[in-house]
């Protein structure tokens, strides 16, 4: 589903370069919930942006579902953003002059969702969210741990199968933390792919694959959680069972 | 992005910022307003020359005689049988002599002109009199020295006194007062109520003149008048045989030639306030990327939610058509505002166009896209990490 080959991002900085990806390659699966894990600086946001098709890499392939996004114009790019992937951030990036439902809409409205459709499915994701009632507010009359929810709820309104977290509990005390981390935990078990960007060990043990970056090279990959399913067979280290049940169940439960 | 949407947004962010949204309008505001103000006033003016004229008759056919290189004069004997010999196309005529004068009763005295004519002058030009009587055949054949006045002269000579009968002196020659006009243009110096008739015959005494270098000629029907002219013409040229000699001109062609003049005239004056259209523009271009800049993370954010480049670019574009369109309107409503005002100031006829004020709306809404689109272009070119980045 996810495959780096050999990627390099190298930003050049007058004389010296920074090679914020250095030579990665890597496979995620579907329905696998991956943490990455490294110091600040390692070039862990710099990886996901491009898994995200937010940037592109310097040298080195990327395939998402199979296609090359090397390949892809801008606006393809836009559409696999608007509809196969949804986003996390650690500061919300929620648009302040948007109300909570507006800014949930929004992915929806990128993919030309009629508007009565679209507050129903915008609603829903609130729901999921349990910050159904606060759809009207506008983000800054609500706490952190709010408007954190409301940016998963935005992130998932489009029914994503990849959902990518870049420090989501970053900016939150620990008790709204793990509130998070188990709703992540919870939309894996309905099939969602979940790749996960932490430098908290206690966060990343949540995930079922831990992949370690520094200096922009992997270093330590807990290996695959789920088996590689149908054609391919299977060459993978581990897998547990119930991963592999929702990854056979799960697409159903949220399609 | 819908429309819709993109639109509500811009209406949001126009209130969020009321004052810098008004600034940003002004160049617009002023540049229709100005656009808009000068269209009423020159509009009303040419409608106000063209009624003028019209009063005087679009069937009144002008000739004069300029004579040049030649003695020969045209008489009235002529253009009476002109009119005699084609009774299908010429109704009536009038010679018409000019003089200014010195008008004097009693102590007071004005300076005025004189028009000599004959009885059929006031049938032609819808000239009425309100009391005594207008000038009549007997008066011409005899040359009496009788004259009508205009309601200025009756009050500045008479004060409130019955100028009838009475008898004033027109550069020196004595002159009694028959008549009085109707008022019709609130009895002004140099306006239609500042006039003296007086018989054609006596009139060339006044103008120091024997020749009558103009006559006024009515057509009979209005839709034939350039037959009527090329009947005039063909005489002329027999008599002068010089096309420079003489001109005949028709009212109707006096009122085609002023609306061209005042329409080309209008035409630089609008270009003129159309500068401060261009003007408009650039504040309009100037705040719209200001407003990229503020907002590169939330085009960061829309981008990572799947917005295309054409959405980017529409919602901004959107934004500026709708800043510049409302600026439109402002300025619309106060441009017929103050047209109204300056015309009651100035006492002139304000006649705005509907076709004005639409192409005023366009315009603005088309400076909007044209000067939205460079900042619009900007934020839709963003990388998204890099917007996403930006704070
Ligand atoms: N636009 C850029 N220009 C130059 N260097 C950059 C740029 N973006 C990132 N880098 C460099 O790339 C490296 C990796 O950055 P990245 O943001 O991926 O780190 P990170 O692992 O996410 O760190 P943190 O945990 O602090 O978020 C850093 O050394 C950073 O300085
Ligand atoms: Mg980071």
């Amino acid at each position: 589903m996810i495959r780096l080959e050999d990627v390099y991002k190298i930003y050049q900085m007058g004389e010296n370069e920074v090679r914020a990806i250095d030579g990665i390659t890597l496979e995620i699966r579907e329905n696998e919930m991956a943490a990455i894990i490294g110091q600040s600086g390692s070039g862990k946001s710099t990886c996901m942006n491009i898994i995200g098709c937010l940037d592109v890499p310097t040298q080195g392939k990327y395939f998402l579902n199979g296609q090359d996004v090397s390949l892809m114009n801008d606006d393809e790019l836009a559409d696999f953003r608007g509809k196969t992937l949804g986003f996390i951030f650690q500061q919300y990036n929620l648009i302040p002059k948007l109300s909570v439902l507006e800014n949930v809409e929004l992915p929806l409205i990128y993919q030309g969702i009629p508007e009565k459709e679209r507050i129903e499915l915008a609603v829903r994701a609130l729901e999921k969210v349990g910050i159904a009632d606060k759809k009207l507010n506008m983000p800054s009359q609500l706490s952190g741990g709010q408007q954190q929810r409301v940016s998963i709820a935005r992130a998932l309104v489009g029914n994503p199968s990849i959902i990518l977290a870049d420090e989501p509990t970053g900016a939150l005390d620990s008790r709204t933390g793990r509130e998070v981390l188990e709703f992540l935990q919870s939309l894996n078990e309905e099939g969602n792919t979940i790749i996960l960007i932490t430098h908290d060990m206690g966060v990343a043990e949540k995930a079922k694959r831990i992949i370690r970056i520094s200096d922009g090279k992997i270093v330590e990959d807990s290996g695959h959680s789920v088996p590689e399913q149908i054609e391919v067979k299977s060459y993978e280290r581990t897998g547990s069972i119930k991963g592999a049940a929702a990854a056979a169940f799960g697409r159903e439960g949220t399609a | 992005m819908n429309f819709k949407q993109s639109f509500r947004l811009a209406i949001k962010s126009l209130k969020a910022s009321k004052m810098r949204a008004f600034l940003t309008m002004l160049g617009i505001i002023i540049g229709v307003a100005s656009v808009i103000i000068l269209v009423s006033l020159m509009n009303g003016l040419s409608q106000d020359m063209t009624s003028r004229f019209e009063s005087m008759g679009t069937n009144t056919i002008t000739v004069n005689v300029m004579g040049r290189g030649t003695n020969r004069t045209l008489s009235v004997d002529e253009v009476e049988q002109l009119v005699e010999d084609n009774p299908k196309y010429l109704d009536q005529y009038s010679p018409k002599v000019s003089a200014s004068v010195t008008a004097k009763y009693d102590v007071n005295s004005v300076d005025t002109s004189v028009i000599g004519v004959n009885e059929y002058y006031d049938d032609m030009q819808s000239v009425v009199v309100s009391e005594g009587r207008f000038i009549q055949y007997i008066d011409t054949l005899r040359r009496l020295k009788i004259c009508v006045i205009g309601t200025y002269e009756a009050t500045e000579l008479f004060g409130g006194a019955d100028p009838i009968g009475e008898t004033i002196k027109l550069n020196g020659s004595t002159y009694t007062v028959v008549g009085v006009l109707e008022e019709t243009a609130d009895s002004e110096e140099s306006s239609a109520d500042d006039v003296i008739y007086v018989p054609y015959t006596a009139a060339t005494r006044l103008a120091n003149s024997a020749s009558i270098g103009t006559y006024y000629l009515t057509a009979v029907d209005t839709d034939r008048i350039e037959e009527t002219m090329t009947i005039i013409e063909n005489m002329m040229y027999s008599v002068f045989d010089d096309e420079d000699a003489y001109r005949v001109t028709s009212m109707s062609e006096m009122i085609d030639t002023v609306n061209e003049m005042t329409a080309s005239i209008a035409m630089v004056l609008v270009g003129i306030a159309g500068i401060s259209l261009v003007v408009g523009g650039i504040g309009i271009m100037n705040i719209m990327l200001v407003s990229v800049t503020e907002r590169t993370r939330e085009i960061g954010i829309r981008k990572s939610l799947g917005a295309k480049k054409k959405d980017i670019m529409r919602q901004f574009l959107i934004e500026a058509a709708t800043t510049s369109s409302a600026g439109g309107v402002i300025g619309i409503v106060l441009g017929i505002g103050a047209a109204y005002g300056a015309g009651a100031v100035m006492d002139m006829t304000v006649a705005p166009s509907w076709n004005a004020v639409a192409i005023a709306f366009s315009v603005s809404v088309a400076i909007g896209m044209i000067f939205g689109y460079f900042p619009a272009n900007k934020a839709a070119k963003m990388n998204p990490i890099d917007a996403l980045r930006y704070d």
